[in-house]
């Protein structure tokens, strides 16, 4: 994992500019260019092919019900209205979409603030601060990157539900403020690691303390690693199934992923159109952070061994 | 992986005991806890507390209602006549055993692809990376069982080429095939990793083997493969360990049922069920501790064998 650690170089960008006077090797150009237009050719086929299921999805959004699935299979319809997304919007149970959009958004932006606060705190400690069972924790840490969970959720759950925490968003959140996330911490102590030692003990002679180091120090220069987390942490939430599932029982609460899984209950595929528009709509705000952040997000995997 | 931070200062300070010195250690010793806290914290209230209770609970008869009750290892020879339980275990292998080294194969071949120094490449990577950040969301399990369904695209697509399955989604024996295929689609993530793995390798080297007369199967066994061993590792134990995890696809695609005929019951949508369905937390909890125990052997056998084809540089080869 720590080979994940060395960034990978800026790719030298070199236009490929052929030689315009008569040399022997023009027949190589030549036969570069048709092997580059090969290699267009693949991977462009290879794309459409990776993102089709995504186009179909988008394109079924805005088709009337009758030509999804069926002998009407095109992509493009001349019927495409927003109708589906209009029906979506109106939710299920009685509880209106927006709602499960800003129950979404709530866990989500509790999860960034929770998981950035929590993970850079203690990566500050693996990283930065001499500590007696320091390597041993560090050890337990990693150990924990590869649980499954699943063994913690049972007795996790029976306490939430003692507590009467059950339905509120209380057991979603509190492991993002204690740093349960292993891989955040991880990722941030990396980071952290590659600082140079220099800064602190300069720090350090001057008379600040960790407090004053971490703060105005560490931070501002761990932004790089504060956005991969905040970003992936987002979008983990956002996505999250599971959670939402166990703790969740009333409808005004649930967020979108559990929303469609109503919707799918409910619906049981008399209103496909609305199902996948409503997939759509589950799905935009992650679009959207991919469009926008696509160069930190694949770095932050290139890099960190991040997965998706 | 489990490499344990290095200890550079405390060398210095072990001649004489000086108590300036050793003030700061007891200073840094409180401050580092203190900084360790959040995580302690959970690391103890919901890792290490509930592993343990989930270990006691599953030598008992608990339903969240009454008192848990000790049956010793009842739990555990029961789960070995189960024959639900043993089907949830055959679904999971086989979606390990075929869907994670077909997944990576396509990562490796793309990462390969993509490779050069051709215009474009950020874009296909982006491309390609895109299905890996949706594609365990609750949304696409619902596409896929739409485009996997009868008369989906999928079926009206292979119709054309004469090929007649019906839906996957309601045929036992095609749902594998369709599980597999949603995590394959989801290679860009390790094909990313590799692609940073594939750029660290000297271009010298291939130049090399090329004047030796090497052809392309050759450098890839001898130069690409074990360069990039240690990333393939990498991917191939985080691929499995998360590959066992899957749930929200199954659970969408079969309506939480884990059907048709119990073929797409993965061991955590049985675990989920038994638990949270039928509130057998006992047994429930059991089965949470042999996976454990069966990831944790795979990734002993995976670190162990690991000596023999996976090369770090530095190593003597």
């Amino acid at each position: 994992m720590t080979t994940m650690a060395t960034p990978t170089q800026p790719q030298p960008t070199k236009p490929n500019a052929p030689a315009p006077v008569y040399n022997p090797k023009s027949e190589s150009t030549a036969v570069k260019r048709i092997k580059s237009t090969i290699f267009h050719v693949v991977a462009l086929a290879l794309v459409a092919m990776v993102l089709y299921p995504a186009i179909w999805m988008i394109s079924a959004s805005f088709k009337p019900n009758s030509e999804i699935g069926g002998a009407n299979n095109a992509l493009w319809s001349n019927n495409f209205s927003f109708d589906n997304f209009v029906t979506a919007m109106d939710g299920i149970g009685g509880v209106s979409t927006l709602t499960f959009f800003t129950n979404s958004l709530i866990l989500a932006v509790g999860a960034v603030v929770g998981t950035v606060l929590s993970a850079s705190i203690s990566a500050y400690a693996f990283a930065r601060i001499n500590f007696p069972g320091r390597g041993l924790f560090f050890g337990m840490m990693i150990a924990t990157l590869l649980l499954p969970f699943h063994v913690v959720i049972i007795p996790q759950y029976i306490v939430f539900q003692q507590l009467g925490l059950v339905d509120t968003y209380v057991p979603l959140l509190i492991g993002k403020f204690l740093a349960a996330d292993a891989f955040f911490v991880f990722l941030m102590v990396q980071f952290m690691r590659g600082l140079p030692a220099e800064l602190d003990e300069a720090a350090r002679i001057d008379g600040a303390g960790h407090v004053r180091i971490f703060g105005s120090i560490m931070l501002p220069l761990m932004k790089p690693a504060l956005i991969s987390t905040s970003i992936f942490s987002f979008i983990w939430s956002w996505n999250d199934f599971l959670g939402p599932l166990l703790y969740l029982n009333t409808p005004e609460k649930y967020p979108l992923p559990l929303a469609l899984r109503l919707f799918v209950d409910q619906t049981q595929s008399s209103d496909y159109g609305a199902m996948i528009a409503m997939s759509v709509l589950a799905l935009l705000p992650v679009l959207v952070f991919f469009l926008v952040f696509q160069r930190y997000i694949v770095e932050g995997v290139s890099t960190q061994g991040l997965k998706g | 992986m489990t490499q344990s931070p290095t200890l550079s200062r405390r060398s210095s300070s072990s001649a004489s005991p000086q108590p300036r010195k050793s003030r700061r250690r007891g200073a840094d010793a409180r401050a580092g806890y203190t900084f360790l806290l959040p995580w302690l914290l959970g690391f103890i209230a919901l890792t290490v507390g509930p592993m343990i209770s989930s270990l006691y609970l599953s030598f008992t008869n608990y339903n969240l209602f009454e008192a848990p009750k000790w049956i010793g290892l009842d739990n555990y020879t029961t789960l070995l006549q189960d024959e639900r339980f043993l089907q949830s275990v055959g679904v999971t292998l086989n979606y390990v055993i075929f869907g994670t080294p077909l997944k990576l194969a396509a990562a490796l071949a793309i990462a390969m692809l993509l490779n050069s120094k051709r215009k474009g490449q950020g874009f296909y990577r982006s491309a390609f990376y895109a299905p890996s950040l949706i594609g365990a969301s609750v949304s696409i399990a619902i596409v896929w069982k739409a485009m996997f369904g009868d008369s989906g695209p999928v079926d009206q697509g292979l119709s054309f080429f004469g090929i007649n399955l019906g839906g996957w989604v309601g045929n036992p024996s095609m749902t594998m095939p369709m599980m597999i295929l949603l995590t394959v689609w989801q290679f860009g993530a390790p094909m990313v990793i590799f692609l940073a793995g594939l750029k660290q390798i000297p271009a010298d080297l291939y130049e090399a083997a090329s004047m030796d007369g090497a052809g392309p199967v050759r450098k890839f066994l001898n130069i690409t493969w074990p360069m990039l061993s240690p990333v393939i590792f990498f991917n191939l134990l985080m691929e499995t360990i998360h590959a066992f995890q899957i749930f929200a696809s199954a659970y969408i695609i079969s309506n939480g049922e884990g059907g048709p005929a119990g073929s797409t019951l993965f061991y955590t949508l049985y675990l989920y069920l038994r638990g949270f369905s039928d509130f057998r937390m006992g047994y429930a909890s059991a089965m949470a501790w042999l996976l454990v125990v069966v990831v944790g052997i795979i990734t002993l056998i995976f670190f162990k064998t690991s000596k023999s084809w996976v090369h770090y540089s530095g190593d003597s080869k």
